[in-house]
């Protein structure tokens, strides 16, 4: 279904992604653990084609979405949502255009400039907001909402897209435990329902492991793991991450990992 | 104190001292370099003058003088006078809002393509910077006097002037704003799959539109004082009634002209600024 071939990214000497190859044949949820500057989020950069690879291949349904340009790339950009660690909505429009600009491909520029929006359209993100318990903001402006709130509004964004992946870079690293087991936990249903891939980034460990069926890991650009959570053993995760193991391991900091227990309290 | 300080950290404090010394040294020499150029400039100036200054002051409130003595024994009717020149005033305004907003029209388009962060093409961006630079280093007053002569004494001289200009200095304005937009929202809208003209759209112009309108308010103002000025050359509306009533020294008229010339301008301010803040949000 998903197949990336030998993709490589330099940044002037720097090798950002090196040689990566990897198969997703069945929706999965997969998460790319690593240390910062591993190269996870230039990987899912290129995946949506905001950065361009140096070399190498990805194909999707045996086409090669590297290839692509202007219409058929926007077209591509459209089938594979991206969610962002700062949410990368707009600022001063209200939540249920944001939404609905998800759209703004099918649109077409015109319709979309003009917020000609149809009724179905506006429909649709009110349900889409509604699901996430976002739908009384609708008419707010995206900035007066709180981090988390606007990663929701984001992930909304993503589904009025219909994708067939979502990307997530570092979706949860700047939220607080509870919107970051909200959104994670969205993301999982969101798989779940639709049977789409999901691929998100996640800084720590325990996230990881316990959301997805699937860890990629990353070390300097390059692949060095790939299995099921259970096989990942605490040597090599200390590997993946390095210098930056003790905080990756920490489980306060690990938030989504939160038992009911503590949730209460927290809540 | 000193006594109290290690060896080498009194070396670095002598140090310092001399260096403070001479510093100051060189403040007063430039300090008195420049007042005596100012000196021989002044006695330069007082030699080529037909009259000394000293004979030429006193006499440099006389004219004032005279207007409001002119316009006391005018009388009463000088009320009507308001009335006569409004029209002119008007048609002022007129050139000054017309101008302002074609300008304004153009200088979006010039600024979109000379801002790095939504034009690939460095090419690009330093074609469109310099038009704008030319369009801007020229005063209207410059471009207007040409085009005067080429197209005969109308309004269309100086309307097309202030564009000009206006396009070239707000354009200038407009892409700083625009390379100072958060870059997220644009980004989001990129991945899903938006078109350039959507991104910019929604991802450029709902972020820079309050500075964009600041500006553009502001350049309303300087550019009723340049319609007015353009009308001293033959560009019609109240700065040519202005210029052939201080000619004809009809003391009365002139007062009433700088009077209504004050109040817009005063008025303008009051509502300029009145406008900037319920854009920017500081009025609740």
């Amino acid at each position: 279904m998903i197949k990336v071939e030998k993709l490589n990214k330099y940044f002037g000497d720097n090798r950002a992604v090196n040689d990566v190859t990897f198969e997703i044949n069945k929706p999965e949820m997969i998460g790319i653990i690593g240390r910062s500057g591993a190269g996870k989020s230039t990987l899912l950069r290129i995946m949506n084609r905001l950065t361009d690879a140096t070399s190498g291949s990805i194909f999707i349904e045996g086409r090669n979405i590297l290839s692509l340009t202007k219409k058929d790339k926007r077209a591509w950009q459209k089938d594979c949502a991206m969610i962002f660690q700062q949410f990368n909505l707009v600022p001063r429009l209200d939540v249920l255009t944001n939404v609905i600009l998800g759209r703004s491909n099918i649109q077409g520029t015109l319709r979309s400039s003009l917020k000609l929006f149809t009724k179905d359209e506006r429909v649709d993100a009110l349900m889409a907001l509604d699901k996430l318990g976002m739908a009384e903001t609708a008419l707010q402006r995206a900035e007066t909402l709180s981090g988390g709130q606007q990663q929701r509004v984001a992930i909304c964004r993503a589904m009025m897209q219909q994708p067939k992946m979502i990307l997530a870079d570092e979706p949860i690293a700047s939220l607080d435990p509870l919107n970051a087991r909200l959104v994670m936990e969205s993301l999982r249903n969101i798989h779940r329902e639709k049977q789409i891939t999901v691929l998100a980034n996640l800084h720590t460990l325990d996230t990881a492991k316990n959301y997805c069926d699937r860890i990629i890991g990353m070390r300097l650009g390059e692949i060095v793991f790939d299995d099921v959570p259970s096989s990942l053993k605490d040597d090599v995760a200390r590997e993946i991450y390095g210098a930056e193991a003790e905080e990756a391991f920490e489980p306060t900091v690990t938030s989504t990992s939160l038992g009911d227990e503590q949730f209460a309290e927290a809540g | 104190m000193q006594s109290s300080l290690p060896e080498n950290l009194i070396k670095i404090e002598n140090n310092l001292k001399s260096l403070t010394r001479t510093r100051s040294i060189y403040s007063f020499l430039s300090i008195a370099a420049l007042i005596a150029v100012i000196y021989s400039g002044l006695i330069v100036a007082e030699t080529g003058n037909a009259t000394s200054i000293w004979v030429g002051l006193p006499k440099f409130f006389d004219y004032p003088v005279d207007l409001f003595v002119g316009s006391w024994e005018y009388g009463y009717r000088w009320n009507l006078l308001l009335l006569e020149y409004l029209p002119d005033l008007i048609s002022t305004i007129n050139m000054a809002l017309f101008s302002t907003a074609m300008g304004t029209l153009l200088a979006f388009f010039l600024s979109i393509f000379s801002s790095r962060n939504l034009i690939k093409s460095k090419t690009t961006v330093l074609i469109f910077r310099r038009i704008m630079d030319i369009c801007r280093s020229f005063p209207e007053l410059v471009i207007a006097l040409v085009l005067l002569y080429l197209l005969g004494k109308s309004a269309l001289p100086a309307v097309i002037a202030i564009i000009i200009h206006t396009a070239g200095a707000l354009g200038k304005l407009f892409s700083e704003a625009i390379e100072n937009v958060d870059k997220n929202p644009i980004e989001g809208l990129e991945s899903c799959g938006a078109s350039w003209f959507t991104r910019i759209r929604f991802g450029v112009v709902t972020q820079a539109l309050p500075l964009f309108l600041t500006y553009t308010i502001l350049r309303f103002e300087i550019n009723i004082r340049a319609s007015t000025i353009l009308g001293f050359v033959g560009a019609g509306g109240i700065g040519e009634q202005l210029y052939t009533n201080i000619q004809w020294k009809y003391e009365a008229d002139t007062i009433a002209i700088m009077f209504l010339l004050v109040s817009t301008i005063i008025t303008l301010d009051y509502l300029s600024s009145y406008w900037r803040k319920s854009l920017i949000g500081l009025k609740s």
